[in-house]
C-alpha cells in the first residue's frame, strides 16, 4: 500500500529525514517510535504534503500513485488521512459543514454521490455516539474552544467518516487520559481490515497496548534504525532509546 | 399624451423665462443625450411627468451640486470623472409579454445567479408573472426590479395592498402618494448633503418606495434587484422606506452587472425612516463588475445610505456584503433620534485584484439610552485596498447611550492593504463606547488542515473566509446568505496560490 524509499527531506535547509525506507502492506498497522527530534512529525507532514518540507531525494508510492507529485487535497481524496498532533482551529466554520464538505470531496473522488445535510447528520451522530461526543460539537466551529481530548476525538470522527486507506496518526495519544486513549484505539481498530493501513507515530508503548501493531520501527536521526514485531515496543519501554541509538551509531 | 403636454407646459411655466429644450428630440426618445445640464434635469422630470414641486426640488439640488467639489477624503484613487461624458436617462424599449421576449443575456445573468424561472419572469417584467404564489414553498419575495433607470416590474402588489403596504417605483409613488413622498423625500439625506447625494437628487431616475402602515408586520421580504445594463448609463436610484409606528419590514437589495469596458458611475441615495417602535432591516448583496485583474472597466459606487430612527424604541439594521465594484464609497448610517432607538451595522467588504473599498458607518446618538452595534469584516486579497471608516458620535443629551464596535481585517497575500479609521466623539459622561479591532492573515496551517481533508485550495480559502464573516452572514435573510457565501468564494477566485 505504502512504499517509502530512500526518503531525504529538509525544512528551512535543515536535513531531517536521511534515507528513510519503509513499506506498509495493505491491511497492516505499523508503529513508528523514536525520541524527540528524530523526524517523526516531519515524516507525517511529508506524506500528507505540507508546504515548506522539501524532499531532496527518494520516492513514495501509494498503491500505484506517486504520492510526492500530488497536492495535499489529491492525497486526501486518494485515501491518505493525517490525524494532527495539534488539530487546527477554524473560527466561524461549523464542524458539521467542514466535515460534510470533506466527506463529499472524498465521495466525489470515489465516484459516489454526495450526501445531503440530513443523511450526513445521521451518519455523523451515529459515529459521535461511539466516540462519546455530544451532538453540539457538530454546531461548534472546528476545534475552536475544544479541549485537548475533544480535538483528538474530532480527528477520530473525521477519520471514521472519511474511512481512508492509509491513516497517519501523529502522536494522537499525547495528552489523552486513559478513557480517551481507549476511544481513539477503538476507532482505529474498528477500521482495521484488508483495505486499511495505518502508521501510528508515538512516543509511548501505552497506545500500542490498545492498537496492536503488525510491525514496530524505531526512528533515529531521520532513518529507521531497528524494526521488529510488537514485542519491540515493550523492549523500548524497558530499556529506552539509548541502547538502540548507540547500537545504530 | 395630454398629460405629457401639460407637464411640458408646467415645466416651462416654472422655468426662468428663457427656457427651451437644450436638444432637438422630444420626450419620445428613450435616451437623453450625454451630459448634464438643467435641460437634462428638466428632461428627466418631464419624462416622468413629475409635478412642479419635484422639478424645483431637483433643480435646487442641481444648482447646489454645481457649487460643490468632488470629495477627496476617502482612501480611493481614480481618474477624474467626466460628468458630461455619461447618459443620465435610459429606459428599456418595451415591456415583454413572456420570457421568450426577454433579452437572453439578461436571462443568462439570472441563471448564473441561480434565480428560479418564476422569479426571473417577475424580474424581467413579464406581465402577470407575479400574480400567483411562487412554487416550492419558498418564502415569497416581492420584487421591484430596476433595469437601467425605470422600474419595469412590480410584483405582489395586490397581496401587499391588503395590509395597506405600499411597495412601488418611486416615480409611481410621486403620482399615487405625493403627500408621503413630499414629506419624506430628502428628509434624511438633504439635497445638499454631499456631492454625490446632490447629484442623485438632481437626476435620480427611479428606485423603490416602501410605506408600511402602523402596526403592520410586512408578510414577505421586499426585494430589488438592481442591474446596470446600458452602456455608459450612470445609475441614480433613489430609495425611500418609511416604517410607521409599530411596523416591521425587511428589505433586500441585490446587484449584478455584466462586463463593461468603461467605468460606470453609480450614485444611489437610500433614505429610511423608522417611527415609534418600528423596525427596518435593510440587507444588501453588492456584486457589481469589479473590473478585470488590472481594475479596468469596473463600476464606481458612491452611495449615500442613511436611516433616521425618529421614533422611540425604533430600530434599523443595515447588513451589507460588498464584493463588487472597482470603487466602493459607502457609509450606511443611523441617526438615533428617538429615545431607546437602536442602530446596527453588519458589513463584509471584499477587495481583490485592483478593487478599492472605503466603507463603514456613522452612528449618531441623539436620544437617551440609544444603542448601536457595528461589526465590520474587511477582506483584502490581490492588490485590493480595504478601509473601514466609521464615526460614533454621542451628543450631550444621549445619556446612557452605548456603542460596541468590532472591526476585523483579513489579509490574503502580501500586496493588499487593510486600514481602519474609527472616529469616536463622545460628549456624554454616561455613555459607553467600546472598540475592538483585529488584523490577521489566513494561516498556512489552516489552509493545510483543510486541504489535508480533501478541500481544494480555493474551497479552503472560501471556507475560512466564510467562517471569518459568519457574524455578519448570519444577519442576512436565509436566501441571501446562501448567495452571499457563493459570492465570497467567487470574488476570491485566483487570490491564493
Amino acid at each position: 500500500m505504502l512504499k517509502i524509499e530512500n526518503l531525504h527531506a529538509s525544512i528551512d535547509g535543515k536535513q531531517i529525514l536521511n534515507g528513510l525506507n519503509l513499506t506498509i502492506p495493505a491491511g497492516e498497522i505499523h508503529a513508528i517510535m523514536g525520541p524527540n527530534g528524530s523526524g517523526k512529525s516531519t515524516l507525517s507532514y511529508v506524506l500528507a504534503g505540507r508546504e515548506g518540507y522539501e524532499v531532496t531525494e527518494g520516492s513514495v508510492t501509494f498503491g500505484d500513485l506517486d504520492l510526492l507529485a500530488m497536492e495535499p487535497e489529491e492525497r486526501a481524496v486518494a485515501g491518505v488521512f493525517l490525524a494532527f498532533q495539534a488539530p487546527v482551529e477554524l473560527p466561524g466554520v461549523g464542524n458539521a459543514n467542514f466535515l460534510r464538505t470533506a466527506l463529499n470531496a472524498v465521495r466525489r473522488a470515489k465516484g459516489e454521490a454526495e450526501i445531503d445535510a440530513i443523511q450526513f447528520l445521521k451518519l455523523a451522530r451515529a459515529r459521535m455516539k461511539v466516540l462519546n461526543m455530544p451532538d453540539d460539537m457538530l454546531k461548534r466551529p472546528v476545534n475552536v474552544g475544544f479541549s485537548g481530548g475533544e480535538k483528538k476525538r474530532n480527528e477520530m470522527l473525521q477519520m471514521a467518516l472519511l474511512s481512508p486507506k492509509l491513516a497517519l496518526l501523529d502522536e494522537t495519544d499525547s495528552g489523552l487520559d486513559i478513557d480517551a486513549l481507549k476511544l481513539v484505539s477503538d476507532t482505529v481498530n474498528s477500521l482495521r481490515g484488508p483495505a486499511f493501513s495505518a502508521l501510528v507515530i508515538t512516543h509511548y508503548q501505552r497506545l500500542l497496548n490498545h492498537i496492536v501493531p503488525d510491525r514496530v520501527h524505531v526512528l533515529s536521526a531521520g532513518r529507521i534504525v531497528k524494526s521488529g514485531g510488537p514485542e519491540l515496543a515493550q523492549e523500548l519501554e524497558a530499556s529506552g532509546y539509548g541502547a538502540i541509538q548507540a547500537a545504530a551509531a | 399624451m395630454a398629460a405629457v403636454t401639460e407637464t411640458i407646459e408646467a415645466v416651462q411655466s416654472v422655468a426662468d423665462g428663457g427656457y427651451k429644450w437644450g436638444f432637438e428630440t422630444d420626450i419620445e426618445m428613450d435616451f437623453a443625450p450625454k451630459g448634464l445640464s438643467e435641460d437634462i434635469v428638466r428632461f428627466i422630470s418631464a419624462k416622468k411627468k413629475e409635478p412642479a414641486w419635484l422639478l424645483e426640488w431637483r433643480l435646487k439640488a442641481y444648482r447646489h451640486w454645481l457649487t460643490m467639489e468632488v470629495p477627496h477624503w476617502a482612501a480611493v484613487s481614480h481618474p477624474p470623472i467626466d460628468f458630461q461624458d455619461a447618459y443620465y436617462y435610459a429606459a428599456p424599449k418595451q415591456g415583454p409579454k413572456s420570457l421568450d421576449e426577454v433579452d437572453p443575456e439578461l436571462l443568462k445573468t439570472y441563471a448564473k445567479l441561480g434565480i428560479p424561472l418564476k422569479e426571473q419572469a417577475i424580474l424581467a417584467g413579464v406581465e402577470g408573472a407575479g400574480d400567483s404564489p411562487s412554487e416550492g414553498g419558498r418564502m415569497p419575495i416581492a420584487v421591484d426590479a430596476v433595469f437601467d433607470s425605470v422600474s419595469v416590474a412590480t410584483s405582489y402588489k395586490e397581496r401587499l395592498a391588503k395590509d395597506g403596504i405600499i411597495f412601488c417605483a418611486i416615480s409611481e409613488a410621486v403620482h399615487t402618494h405625493p403627500e408621503l413622498v413630499r414629506e419624506y423625500l430628502g428628509s434624511v439625506v438633504p439635497q445638499g448633503d454631499n456631492y454625490y447625494a446632490a447629484l442623485n437628487s438632481a437626476v435620480f431616475t427611479d428606485g423603490s418606495f416602501v410605506y408600511i402602515p402602523k402596526g403592520v408586520r410586512c408578510p414577505m421580504e421586499l426585494s430589488t434587484y438592481f442591474r446596470i445594463n446600458a452602456k455608459s448609463t450612470g445609475q441614480f436610484e433613489r430609495t425611500l422606506i418609511i416604517a410607521d409606528e409599530g411596523s416591521t419590514v425587511s428589505y433586500l437589495e441585490g446587484c449584478t452587472a455584466p462586463m463593461r469596458d468603461e467605468n460606470q458611475l453609480h450614485a444611489a441615495v437610500v433614505e429610511l425612516v423608522a417611527l415609534d417602535d418600528a423596525s427596518i432591516k435593510y440587507s444588501t448583496v453588492q456584486n457589481w463588475y469589479p473590473g478585470d485583474a488590472e481594475g479596468k472597466g469596473g463600476i464606481y459606487n458612491f452611495v449615500t445610505k442613511r436611516a433616521a430612527c425618529r421614533g422611540k424604541r425604533s430600530k434599523v439594521s443595515w447588513t451589507q456584503v460588498e464584493t463588487g465594484s472597482a470603487i466602493t464609497w459607502k457609509y450606511p448610517s443611523c441617526l438615533l433620534i428617538g429615545d431607546d432607538s437602536v442602530g446596527e451595522f453588519y458589513s463584509v467588504a471584499i477587495t481583490n485584484n485592483r478593487q478599492q473599498a472605503d466603507t463603514g458607518t456613522k452612528m449618531f446618538h441623539i436620544g437617551q439610552r440609544t444603542r448601536s452595534t457595528i461589526v465590520s469584516k474587511g477582506i483584502s486579497a490581490g492588490r485590493g485596498q480595504n478601509t473601514y471608516r466609521g464615526l460614533v458620535k454621542i451628543s450631550p443629551k444621549a445619556s446612557g447611550a452605548r456603542n460596541f464596535t468590532q472591526c476585523d481585517s483579513l489579509l490574503i497575500g502580501d500586496q493588499c492593504g487593510a486600514h481602519t479609521v474609527p472616529y469616536i466623539e463622545n460628549r456624554c459622561m454616561t455613555a459607553k463606547v467600546e472598540h475592538e479591532a483585529t488584523t490577521s492573515r489566513i494561516a498556512e496551517d489552516q489552509l493545510f488542515y483543510c486541504r489535508s481533508r480533501g478541500l481544494s485550495q480555493e474551497d479552503a480559502v472560501g471556507m475560512i473566509v466564510n467562517g471569518f464573516c459568519r457574524e455578519v452572514l448570519k444577519e442576512l435573510p436565509m436566501e441571501f446568505a446562501v448567495e452571499a457565501q457563493k459570492l465570497l468564494q467567487i470574488s476570491l477566485e485566483g487570490s491564493v496560490g
